[in-house]
């Protein structure tokens, strides 16, 4: 059974993933496959997450789904990097604030990385994965050279930002 | 050159510091083999036959003195003595263990180096014309935009696990010395009427086992634009590039299934809409990249140079190597100097720690301290004096470096091969060097004129035979060493593919065939003006082929193949 990491603290799952004709209980915090979301009214999307593999969402689609509370993009295996353009589009180009999550093959070492481009929690089933976060053991790279990726704990170099002259 | 500041030296640090966390977690069993495959990777490091290969990253194949002297200490202390340049103008290590890994990491960190993702399902290492910012053909220099794109493509967080590996090169001169029609992204730097200069975008470029040439992707692009719109570029790639076949995961193969106005189509819809300014490079930062590159002062001298006039009439091997080993410098009473490191009966690309040294030393004391390696797996000096040119030949004559055939048919171009690579079907090397022996007269090579010979040991092409004027290939025939021959290839401006000649021979039939092609060659060219390419396209397969397979030897293979396949 996966745990949630985000916000640097590891627990349990918070979402009902529904399955096949189950209904949710009037106030249950509930996630469903894409086509299943899809066919919600505007208001149930707004409080339903939903569950897709990076390659099910089109362009017209992830608009959409800026109005969901959670999504949770599904890796199929940890060096499939399509999650990663999938997350930036939604976050950067539809203005998506809400959770974004990684399931599936989600390893200690991609977590950083998954970060930059939007991600916020993580479904981890991966026992040593586990034990690094609980530690606090995150192994980042301190500095970035991509500011349209810059996490707050990263430092960029100011003439990369735009805003400041070089040095003579 | 390009120096660190405190960012680059953080950074580098970090990566090394985050490699040494993962190769401990590896062997203390909390990464499997396939879990930290792509984590090595991304560092360079190859599980090959014997040992792990460590690639060092060696940015647009440009090397301090300083740099150079610091491998050859890694040769000596972590290796065999002895390191091997590469296609990719990089410099690999054969016989590394995995837990010296890091510290070689920490020491080329000392030194403003790394090997930060030359393999993997990522963007490469970004090559360039080694005869970069020296070069009298020369729009601009490539370096700048080159040290950008090293920047950017380092740890892209959304670029790390793409469907395949990715190349890029830029040429910023008229002539293509980068071969950039050969890779995923080539770059070309033009300058339109009215003086503007910027990019020209090429893309699915390849060799591998379906070689392709790159097509145009946009004829013209702004320079603050680059890093936006190759943005664009490599995620319609990540999206949309195959995954569930790695032979048809390159760029190259999306880009042919959807042609190239469609490809074209996508890549400029995701780049429209793209928030432009947060991608691209930042002119202040630009000008910050540019002031390292600024030429080195050298001072203008005669064009001609007594010293190097009487050594050249007195001396046939120092004049040989002046015809062939060197070139035009922008600043008169310069040469551009190239070592080839392909003496007779040598391993291609192949340098002691020694040579290393040396190299470094002839740097510092004639080439403003600056090294160049060249996808032909060579050394260059960049900046060279004529009058300092018999010193530096009588110490490349002392250290085996003096070979004078940079360009001609022995400056052979080849992958390890089957002695070092788990990929190959067969060896390399011994082919290199029976090829390299049969050709040592200077005079015999002098008179073939330029010439391209490319060799690899399996259809992964890192040996660039489809780009070879003369490609041999090896295949691995009911578990024998094989080789197919292509003609034909180029990998300059008129790049083209090589066409396969016939049946594949055994090794020992190799270097009687490339006599055979180099014979129809030389007693059928109009004239020595006319290259072998140029020859090839005119007159065809036809000739070489009835040469070829006429031989006792490679009649009886090829009899015995009919007879194998049933026709």
């Amino acid at each position: 059974m996966a745990r949630i990491y985000a916000n640097g603290v590891i627990a349990e799952d918070t979402w009902r993933p529904l399955h096949g004709d189950e209904v949710a209980a009037h106030g249950d915090l509930v996630n469903v496959p894409l086509d299943r979301w899809l066919a919600l009214s505007r208001a149930d999307q707004s409080r339903t997450g939903v569950t897709l593999a990076a390659h099910e969402a089109g362009e017209s689609d992830l608009a959409r789904l800026a109005r969901a509370p959670l999504v949770v993009i599904t890796l199929p295996a940890f060096t499939d990097g399509r999650a990663y353009s999938v997350a930036r589009t939604l976050r950067e180009r539809h203005h998506y604030t809400g959770d974004l999550r990684a399931s599936g093959d989600v390893l200690l070492d991609q977590i950083p990385l998954l970060e930059r481009c939007g991600f916020t929690s993580f479904a981890i089933k991966h026992g040593p994965t586990l034990d690094a976060l609980s530690r606090g053991h995150i192994p980042a790279i301190a500095t970035s050279y991509q500011r349209a990726t810059l996490a707050r704990h990263l430092s960029i170099r100011p003439t990369l930002t735009g805003h400041e002259e070089p040095r003579a | 050159m390009y120096r660190y500041d405190d960012y680059d030296h953080a950074f580098v640090r970090s990566r090394s510091d985050q490699f040494r966390d993962q190769v401990k977690r590896r062997l203390a069993g909390e990464l499997t083999e396939e879990q930290f495959r792509p984590l090595r990777l991304q560092n360079g490091l190859y599980l090959q036959l014997h040992a792990y290969m460590l690639r060092l990253a060696i940015p647009y194949g440009v090397l301090s003195a300083r740099q150079l002297r610091a491998i050859a200490v890694i040769a000596r202390r972590y290796d065999r003595g002895y390191g091997h340049l590469t296609t990719r103008q990089n410099i690999q290590f054969n016989w590394i263990k995995l837990e010296d890994a890091p510290d070689i990491l920490d020491r080329l960190a000392d030194v403003e180096m790394h090997a930060i993702q030359t393999s993997g399902n990522c963007i490469r290492n970004v090559t360039s014309d080694p005869y970069a910012g020296v070069a009298a053909d020369e729009i601009e220099d490539p370096r700048v935009w080159a040290e950008a794109l090293r920047q950017w493509s380092s740890v892209h967080p959304e670029f790390l696990f793409l469907p395949r590996k990715f190349k890029i090169a830029i040429t910023g001169a008229l002539e293509d010395r980068a071969a950039v029609l050969f890779h995923d992204i080539g770059i070309r730097i033009v300058k339109r009427r009215g003086g503007a200069t910027g990019f020209a975008i090429l893309v699915g470029g390849g060799q591998g086992r379906t070689p392709y040439i790159a097509q145009e992707l946009r004829g013209f692009l702004e320079q603050r634009h680059l890093l936006s719109y190759l943005e664009a570029v490599l995620r319609v790639y990540n999206l949309h590039g195959r995954r569930d076949n790695k032979y048809k995961a390159r760029i190259k193969i999306l880009v042919n299934a959807l042609g190239i106005d469609e490809f074209r189509r996508q890549v400029e819809a995701e780049w429209d809409r793209l928030d432009k300014a947060s991608i691209d490079l930042p002119e202040a930062e630009r000008a910050r990249i540019a002031s390292h590159f600024a030429p080195p002062a050298l001072a203008a001298k005669p064009l001609r140079s007594e010293a190097v006039a009487r050594r050249r009439a007195d001396d046939k091997a120092f004049d040989a190597f002046f015809r062939n080993n060197t070139t035009a410098h922008r600043v008169a009473g310069h040469r551009i100097v190239t070592i080839a490191l392909k003496a007779p009966g040598a391993v291609p690309g192949d340098v002691t720690a020694t040579q290393m040294d040396v190299v470094a030393d002839l740097a510092e004391r004639y080439s403003a301290r600056e090294v160049r390696i060249t996808y032909t797996q060579n050394f260059v000096l960049p900046h060279a004096a004529l009058d300092d040119l018999p010193a530096i030949y009588d110490t490349l004559v002392a250290n085996g470096l003096a070979s004078n055939n940079a360009g001609l048919i022995t400056d052979i171009i080849a992958c390890p091969g089957l002695d070092y690579c788990d990929l190959a079907n067969a060896r390399s090397i011994p082919i290199a060097q029976s090829v390299s022996k049969l050709f040592a007269s200077p005079e015999r090579v002098a008179e073939i004129g330029a010439l391209r010979l490319n060799i690899s040991g399996c259809i992964n092409a890192c040996g660039h035979h489809h780009s070879g004027n003369i490609g041999i290939l090896g295949v691995d025939k009911k578990g024998t060493e094989h080789y197919q021959i292509t003609l034909g290839g180029s990998p300059s401006d008129d790049a083209s593919i090589g066409t396969l000649l016939g049946p594949s021979l055994p090794a020992e039939d190799v270097p009687a065939a490339i006599e055979a092609i180099v014979d129809v060659y030389l007693a059928m060219r109009r004239d020595a003006g006319e290259d072998f390419v140029a020859f090839y396209r005119r007159v065809g397969a036809a000739p070489f082929k009835a040469r070829v397979y006429s031989g006792s030897a490679a009649e009886t293979t090829r009899a015995l193949e009919t007879a194998s396949t049933g026709g």
